[in-house]
């Protein structure tokens, strides 16, 4: 089966340095594949030649096995980077703006982005500023965007990295459940562990711009050897675990009252998914 | 005071009264003077957009100039504007000296600095990875500066507003490729300054205030669209 995407040879370079080396790597269509490696891996560089957001100094970007036109790929796909980065207007002209630059009309774009508003949970922000809103909302917003293209492969740069825990875990699952649902590829760049397990079927390292393995995402975050790279358990972990050491048993924190809230607005938000 | 008080009165008269000598020197003005902003914006908002997202050599070479440039002596830009005109000049051929156009040409001159410096720094207040989010979402190179314009839309009004100030209110470079000939190339600074020559204060104060007028409604405008697109924008 020929893959979505396939980068072949790809070779990055800033002055003299060679920031990014990738032999092969392939992406097949309704599949995601997570991209670990720590801060300045290359990883960011990579989902950018993915979309030919920046053009390689040697290999190749194939998509559908044929080598990739800058406008067919940017228009078979759809990137949500770290921060939401809005453009002045509503959420609703927001959400419909890829739409728009496929040439779809203003108000076909608002029509046909209204729904993913609506699966992402914020169909009550569609004529909110964008600008007030919170990172958490605009992320959202950001994903509803690039998903109301209706894109076969979507670039997404530690779009849950500005997110604070419950926030990013809430659109970690949604995000899932819309991928799966939808059937569409996607290439996540991100140093959290706990993201490539909950969304990667595969899952590639990266390290000083090489590209060190590239195998099924359990396979990968259970190799002690990718262990330090692909962030296993960190300092603070056992920091964390020497606090809780401490802890007198019968001192365990009761339950907030308003603790279900968060649990339950999610369960709905799921059920009109 | 009181000569003031009557130079007021006396050029809400000339205005109200439609008197047909203000109404044409203010409506050569205008005309110059837009003309002349819309020059130096055709220009000076590609080159100010170029600055500040480009990246080629003798960038900072040339922002040092615009820079510079702020502060160029419109004498300086209508002696070099008349000697380029000038019947022997490199344009002499053109037969534009003395005449609006040559005006107009010099105020954009004078006007362009301020536009490109203005506007690149505006430009450059838009985060800068706003325009690759945008190519990710699938806009055209073109689609995609048109979009980081649009985010700055306010200080770049604020450019052109700047612009268009530097041009009305300049007297040197008018007066030396204009003439200030009656009809032809007499725009309100330069008639001050002939009604002042000859004593008439009241009249020459009058043309003052008319520019006064002129600055307030432009920035009455500027600051309206401001209110008006700050609590949210479509």
């Amino acid at each position: 089966m020929t893959a979505l995407l396939e980068l072949r040879d790809v070779v990055v370079r800033a002055g003299d340095r060679t920031i990014l080396h990738v032999p092969a790597l392939t992406l097949d269509a309704g599949e995601t594949l997570t991209v670990l490696g720590p801060n300045g891996a290359g990883k960011s560089t990579l989902l950018r030649v993915a979309g030919l957001l920046l053009r390689p100094d040697a290999g190749q970007v194939l998509l559908d096995g044929q080598p990739a036109r800058e406008d067919t790929l940017r228009h078979a796909t759809a990137a949500v980077l770290q921060r939401p980065l809005l453009r002045r207007g509503t959420v609703a002209s927001n959400a419909g703006i890829g739409l728009r630059f496929r040439g779809v009309g203003r108000r076909e774009a608002h029509q046909q982005a209204a729904p993913w508003l609506d699966r992402l949970g914020i169909a009550h922000l569609r004529d909110r500023p964008a600008r007030l809103l919170s990172t958490g909302e605009g992320q959202r917003v950001s994903l509803a965007r690039a998903l109301a293209t209706t894109p076969r492969l979507l670039l997404l740069d530690e779009p849950f990295a500005a997110l604070d825990e419950p926030t990013r875990g809430r659109l970690v699952l949604d995000l899932r459940e819309l991928l799966a649902k939808h059937q569409v590829a996607a290439l996540l760049v991100t140093h959290d562990r706990r993201e490539a397990a909950a969304l990667a079927h595969r899952t590639a390292v990266l390290d000083q711009g090489r590209l060190l393995a590239v195998g099924a995402t359990e396979d990968i975050l259970a190799d002690p050897a990718l262990s330090p790279l692909v962030g296993g358990a960190s300092l603070l972990d056992a920091e964390l675990a020497r606090l809780e050491r401490r802890r007198p048993a019968s001192s365990s924190a009761q339950p907030c009252p308003n603790d279900h809230g968060e649990g339950e607005r999610d369960a709905q938000r799921r059920g009109r998914g | 005071m009181d000569l003031l008080r009557e130079a007021i009165g006396s050029a809400l008269r000339l205005l109200a009264g439609g008197d047909a000598y203000t109404l044409e020197v203010l409506r050569l003005s205008l005309w110059v003077s837009l003309s002349a902003t819309a020059c130096a914006l055709a220009v000076g908002l590609p080159l100010g957009m170029a600055i500040a997202i480009g990246r080629f050599p003798g960038r900072r070479l040339l922002l040092a100039v615009v820079n510079t440039g702020m502060g160029l002596p419109p004498v300086v830009v209508g002696l070099v504007v008349t000697v380029l005109l000038w019947r022997s000049g490199p344009l002499g051929a053109l037969g534009l000296l003395y005449t609006p156009a040559a005006m107009t040409f010099a105020q954009a001159v004078i006007a362009l600095p301020l536009v490109v410096a203005l506007s690149a720094a505006a430009l450059q207040q838009v985060d800068d990875e706003f325009r690759l989010q945008l190519r990710g979402l699938g806009a055209s190179r073109l689609r995609s500066l048109w979009e980081v314009a649009r985010e700055a839309r306010l200080p770049l009004l604020a450019a052109a507003m700047a612009g268009f100030g530097a041009a009305i209110s300049e007297v040197g470079a008018a007066l030396m490729v204009g003439g200030n000939l009656r009809g032809q190339t007499r725009v309100l600074t330069t008639a001050a300054v002939l009604e002042t020559s000859k004593g008439n204060f009241d009249l020459a104060l009058a043309f003052g205030v008319v520019l006064l007028l002129l600055a307030f409604v432009v920035n009455l405008a500027l600051t309206l669209a401001q209110l008006h697109s700050r609590p949210s924008s479509r």
